[in-house]
């Protein structure tokens, strides 16, 4: 049965068009739905088994990059969200959409005492587009699966991954939840142990995230927050030097929203 | 109660806003502050706003609790202005706060967001704050004024902040205006144009004179302006639509309408010749041009200027300019959506003296660094690739920096074309009206001067781009729904001429106190000529009103009935149910007096340039690398989204390491389709000293190649013309556009490529009083931007730049001429005279044919376009975007004399090719019948070597000459 996924938008949300078509193409069942009319309607959730939270600019990322939104579904859909994760089914945030993910507690970074994580400004303090290539350490991310590394672009002025200290880095390296860090191009994916001071130096980490971390599940591997766009390499054309490697066919990218369909299989 | 919440970095190495201002500092040439801080601040008034609410505020929305901290008190509380801990305490505080009124996207959001909360949303302003170290009073205002605030759209306070209110705007007491007018003579009438900023001329002052005299009436206030707005240089293009005598090298040529006899003439003229085959859909007649593209949809592209705005507020201006051109695309047929950009800007170099610059201009680099800013931050946030551009340098933008901006959207066939219906009401969606943007299109008629700043800072505008996303949702939506007949944007001159324009044809009532205003205060003619962003105006059918309504309301978009179509060939302006203003649409229209302007072009002789030969030009080589029109533009391209929408193919950056220049961006417009648009450019500011004509010629040629390189079919190219030329009531500046206009006229025809729109910004010139009292005045020079719009079938057929293997042969196709006037060798040689390069009519055509066949035939490795610096730089290029060898022989070329033309000549209509090795022979027999020649062959080594009769007269490592192009503008 082809799965239906919800793909949520917001004032600001830009690549909503794109993620549906990733998961069409995978063979899910799309519909769009403003993120009025899900806070008007969150029974919305009942008759779908993904959430896609694309990315863009949620409310022009004002104050913070995906805080406005993040706080929509934290102070009015907390619950329904924690029972849509705890039914067996699938969130992904794709950049502003891993931005407002963050915000919202869904990705368990949350202690007593508030985040424990978050995305910072990029370390050069602008907005950067670029491809960037990613060791992936799946585990039990569903996404991922199969995968141990991939090339993406990154797009984003907001996306280092900044932790409270190297304990928190510790607790979530040894969980699995850092299943994606940016790796040098030429060398083995996820060399590295994951440290407060990047160890892939900028551009290969394109934003100086602490233990070069791209993206993070939560603690059941269903629900993944990443920054680079893997619905922008759907088509192997899109890929930087496609002219120079001669790839033809499907892109990298594709893999992450098949996985999501086939879990549903 | 005002409170202040102050938002701070939680150490000293997160303060990026710090160490970029101290950085900064020393960029300018500023005194350096010994260290900073900054914080972010919101100012929050509202009656029942507690202590618990601000915290409340301050924990769960304004601060990152990870990297941030902040502090909460009453505003002018002391906790406020205490310096963090790593600075000295002789810190100075610097406030800096947009003025009132002006667009705050974040304080917009901050209100809604706060109502997420459960709290009751009260007012909220923004405000940035520095503590600076180790600077005196001089020294900290200098600072502030020249980096952190611009006064056209900020306030600096130094100090305690000191606010006791935050509202803005007073109640508006309705008293209608008159101007009295019938008793001024020329001089007054005169007067009255330029101190109430309506910039009309002599004779239309009289024309508008003598309309009232005859109806025995004094024209109101808002009738004067909106004659002003319509008949502005930005909206009607009256003088290069107008009477122009002209004698030039042609000789003497008379036109009623120049724009009409020249450049649109060619386009009909091609368009009759393909008869059923005319892939033309609207040119000359829309908000952009359109052509055919797929079996469900046409392509539709325009690119505008906006200079004047951006020369003021760099980054209000550029953001603006992107903000207008996308909507010019939605205002197209019924609306085309959006899918990617271009823009081109023109500034002084960046590292002009800081004490050098005449009173009232910024300094070229903070115009470069906001402009990038403002396109960057708008076409990101809308989520619209910006794909191309190009920058150019030269000191006589000082005063008036170039921005065009381009969109192409696609429109479904049946939406091309809209027409308001009689009955049918005004309705305008999203930004409310304000006090912004008053006087931009009149203005845009004006010289600059050093006082330009006080005079019209109301006519700079700052965006807010997820606005416009939000009308762009609504509106592809509702015209799907085929809710309204007819769609346009309002841009410069407001509802004046948006409902103007829309109503042309039928007539139109306006109710201007129904439009949504920001505050209150506002007089009926500022609503009116407001040019307040992000609004489009739609016409819609009674019976659909409530569906537009509801479903512009659905997610969260403002619709107000502001008017209505009426059938009565008038335009009625009513306030409160009075007649504020009653005019002719004829008057507005048809009733500009015609003005014979007077046009003279004679181009100087031309001077020879005879280089002494050398033994090697590896140094000229290097030098021009690094100069800046060539230099690597990847901090700029590397800030924008090339790939939001996943169409991109082919990016701005090619090569094994992404960082090559791409001649031309192929995008997929449609997700599922690999039918690709291919979007270039083609300028060259610096022919224009030779010869206009060349100039545009070169301009058009290079725009047509750079598009063929990637592989787009040069029978489907399309192009737009921009015009951005001085004070053209000069006869001498009129005259070079004219020059120009015909060269356009001339290649269009020659080379089957028709121009489908195109737009001018007259007046280009700064004037202001030098030490000793002197006026100077600094115009740019002629700039005409091409900006071509190619198509192929399959996106999968394009090829790039950069080099692909070792042991392939690479031919240079096209004609090398002793073409050195204008190059970049002369330039960093400090040599004039030459011959500036020329276009062969003939020959072009069938060279861009010929490698069309052969990048499609697949025997292509890599093509590159061979311009700025000729054949040296562009093999330069190729090899290093690839990391791959190149030796080259120059004796087979024959048709220019001298070395350093054969490796430095700019002439047109060149490419050089890399072939697949075993597709070499089909490459030659494609290329039979054009001049090609064998030049070398690319190899496993790591060096660009080109050789003359045995010796090399360039050899150099890749690195090293990449090195030179990466490192000016690596900032």
């Amino acid at each position: 049965m082809s799965p239906r996924v919800l793909v949520l938008r917001a004032p600001g949300t830009n690549c909503d068009k794109e993620t549906a078509f990733a998961f069409e193409q995978a063979g899910g069942t799309t519909r769009p739905a403003h993120v009025r009319e899900l806070l008007d309607n969150p029974q919305l959730l009942n008759e779908h088994q993904v959430l896609a939270i694309p990315g863009g600019f949620s409310y022009g990322d004002d104050i913070a990059s995906g805080r406005i939104l993040g706080n929509q579904l934290r102070l009015r859909l907390a619950e329904a969200l924690l029972e849509f994760r705890d039914a067996g089914k699938l969130v992904l945030g794709i950049c502003n959409g891993f931005q407002v993910l963050m915000k919202t507690g869904l990705l368990d970074v949350d202690d007593a005492e508030g985040p424990q994580a978050t995305l910072a400004w990029n370390n050069n303090g602008r907005y950067e587009a670029r491809w960037v290539k990613l060791g992936v350490a799946p585990g039990e991310c569903v996404f991922l699966s199969g995968l141990d590394e991939i090339e993406l672009p990154v797009a984003h002025a907001e996306g280092k991954f900044v932790v409270r200290d190297q304990a928190t880095l510790d607790a979530l390296a040894a969980s699995g939840r850092l299943v994606l860090r940016y790796t040098p191009v030429g060398e083995p994916a996820l060399a590295t142990a994951a440290t407060m001071a990047p160890a892939v130096p900028y551009p290969a980490n394109p934003n100086g995230a602490c233990g070069d971390v791209a993206g993070i599940c939560d603690t059941t591997g269903r629900v993944l927050g990443l920054m680079p766009h893997p619905e922008r390499f759907l088509f192997a054309h899109q890929h930087p030097q496609w002219t120079r490697n001669g790839l033809t066919g499907d892109g990298a990218g594709m893999k992450l929203f098949e996985n999501a369909v086939k879990y549903f299989a | 109660m005002l409170w202040e919440i102050d938002v701070l970095p939680v150490r000293e190495d997160l303060d990026r806003d710090a160490t970029q201002l101290i950085d900064e500092a020393a960029e300018f040439g500023l005194a350096q502050p010994s260290a900073a801080a900054s914080a972010r601040a919101f100012l929050l008034e509202g009656a029942h706003l507690s202590a618990d609410d601000a915290q409340r505020i301050t924990d769960e929305l304004l601060t990152d609790r990870v990297v941030e901290r902040s502090v909460v008190a009453q505003s002018g509380d002391a906790s406020l202005t205490s310096s963090p801990a790593w600075l000295t305490s002789d810190s100075v505080l610097v406030h800096v706060l947009p003025k009132p009124g002006v667009m705050d996207p974040v304080a917009l959001s901050a209100q809604q967001a706060i109502a997420d909360l459960g709290i009751e949303p009260p007012l909220v302003r923004t405000c940035r704050k520095y503590w600076i170290s180790g600077l005196d009073p001089a020294g900290v205002d200098q600072l502030a004024t020249r980096l952190l605030a611009n006064d056209a759209i900020e306030q600096v306070v130094v100090g305690p902040l000191t606010l006791d209110h935050l509202d803005v705007g007073r109640p508006y007491e309705f008293s209608l205006q008159t101007v009295e007018l019938d008793s001024l003579d020329d001089e007054g009438l005169m007067r009255l144009s330029r101190e109430g900023q309506l910039y009309l001329q002599l004779a239309e002052m009289q024309t508008i004179q003598k309309y009232f005299r005859d109806l025995d009436r004094k024209p109101t206030d808002i009738e004067l302006e909106t004659l002003a707005q319509t008949w502005s240089e930005h909206c009607s293009h009256k003088t290069l639509a107008g009477r122009i005598r002209y004698n030039g090298p042609e000789g003497e040529r008379q036109f009623e309408n120049m724009l009409k006899e020249t450049i649109f003439t060619a386009t009909q003229t091609l368009r009759k010749q393909w008869g059923d085959d005319d892939w033309c859909v609207s040119v000359f007649a829309d908000n952009a041009g359109v052509v055919t593209f797929n079996d469900t949809c046409h392509v539709a592209f325009k690119v505008e200027t906006h200079n004047h705005p951006s020369a003021l507020e760099p980054y209000g201006g550029a953001n603006t300019g992107l903000g207008g051109v996308i909507r010019d695309i939605l205002g197209t047929g019924l609306g085309a959506e959006p899918v990617c950009s271009t823009d081109v800007f023109c500034f002084a170099p960046p590292e002009t003296p800081a004490d050098s610059l005449p009173p009232g201009v910024l300094h070229p680099r903070r115009v470069m660094q906001g402009v990038v800013a403002g396109v960057r931050d708008y076409g990101n946030r809308m989520g619209i690739p910006t794909v191309n551009g190009a920058v150019y340098f030269d000191e006589r933008y000082l005063g008036n920096p170039l921005v065009y901006c381009g969109n192409v959207g696609v429109i479904p066939h049946d939406k091309a074309f809209g027409t308001a219906q009689p009955g049918d009401y005004a309705v305008s969606i999203g930004g409310r009206t304000g006090r912004d943007g008053i006087h931009g299109a009149t203005f845009s008629s004006a010289e600059l001067t050093h006082e330009s700043e006080d005079l019209s800072g109301g006519a700079v505008q700052i965006g807010n781009a997820i606005e416009e996303k939000m009308v762009q949702d609504v509106l592809l939506k509702a015209r799907d729904l085929q809710l309204y007949t007819a769609v346009t944007d309002c841009g410069a001159g407001g509802f004046s001429s948006a409902l103007g324009e829309m109503g042309e044809k039928i007539g139109a009532e306006v109710w201007l106190d129904r439009a949504p205003l920001k505050y209150e205060g506002l007089s009926y003619t500022e609503i009116w000529i407001s040019e307040a962003q992000e609004r489009m105006v739609v016409s819609v059918p009674e019976e659909n009103w409530q569906q537009l309504h509801d479903l512009c309301a659905s997610e969260g978009v403002e619709a107000t009935i502001i008017g209505r179509f009426e059938p009565t060939g008038r335009l009625v302006l009513k306030y409160q149910d009075q007649v504020v203003g009653d005019l002719p649409m004829s008057l507005l229209h048809d009733g500009r007096p015609p003005v014979v302007r007077e046009a003279r072009y004679s181009p100087p002789a031309t001077e020879p340039l005879n280089p002494a030969e050398q033994d090697d030009y590896t140094a000229e080589l290097t030098s021009i690398l690094g100069s800046l029109n060539v230099a690597s533009k990847q901090w700029i391209i590397r800030q924008y989204d090339h790939e939001v929408k996943s169409g991109s193919v082919v990016k701005p950056l090619v090569g094994n390491q992404s960082d090559g220049p791409g001649d031309a961006a192929v995008v997929c417009p449609v997700i599922d389709s690999k039918k690709a648009i291919v979007i270039s450019c083609g300028m060259n500011p610096h022919y224009g000293n030779f010869d206009t004509y060349h100039m545009a010629a070169s301009a058009i040629d290079e725009a047509i190649r750079n598009c063929v390189a990637v592989g787009a079919d040069p029978t489907r190219i399309a192009i737009l013309d921009n015009f951005c030329w001085g004070d053209c009531e000069k006869p001498e500046t009129l005259g070079s556009l004219v020059r120009a206009a015909l060269a356009c006229h001339d290649l269009s025809l020659a080379m089957g490529t028709p121009f489908i729109s195109g737009k001018d910004s007259l007046n280009n010139e700064f004037s202001y009083f030098d030490e000793s009292g002197n006026k100077q005045t600094i115009a740019i020079p002629p700039s005409l931007l091409i900006s071509a719009m190619g198509q192929m079938d399959d996106a999968s057929q394009a090829v790039t730049m950069d080099l692909k293997a070792a042991g392939n042969p690479v031919y240079l196709v096209g004609v090398t001429k002793d073409e050195l006037g204008g190059s970049h060798f002369a330039l960093v040689r400090d040599l004039t005279g030459g011959q500036v390069p020329t276009v062969d009519v003939e020959l072009a055509p069938q060279v861009f044919t010929a490698v069309h066949s052969a990048i499609k035939s697949g025997a292509v490795a890599a093509c590159h376009d061979l311009c700025e610096g000729g054949l040296a730089v562009s093999a330069a290029e190729m090899a290093f975007a690839s990391g791959i060898g190149l030796e080259l022989s120059l004796d087979a070329i024959d048709s220019a004399t001298s070395t350093a033309s054969k490796l430095f000549s700019e002439s047109n209509t060149r490419f050089l090719i890399e072939v697949k090795a075993d597709r070499a022979g089909e490459f030659e027999q494609a290329m039979a019948g054009v001049p090609c020649v064998k030049l070398g062959q690319t190899t496993a080594g790591s060096k660009l070597t080109i050789t003359s009769a045995g010796k090399p007269v360039i050899d150099t490592e890749l690195t090293a000459v990449k090195q030179a192009w990466q490192q000016p503008l690596a900032w």
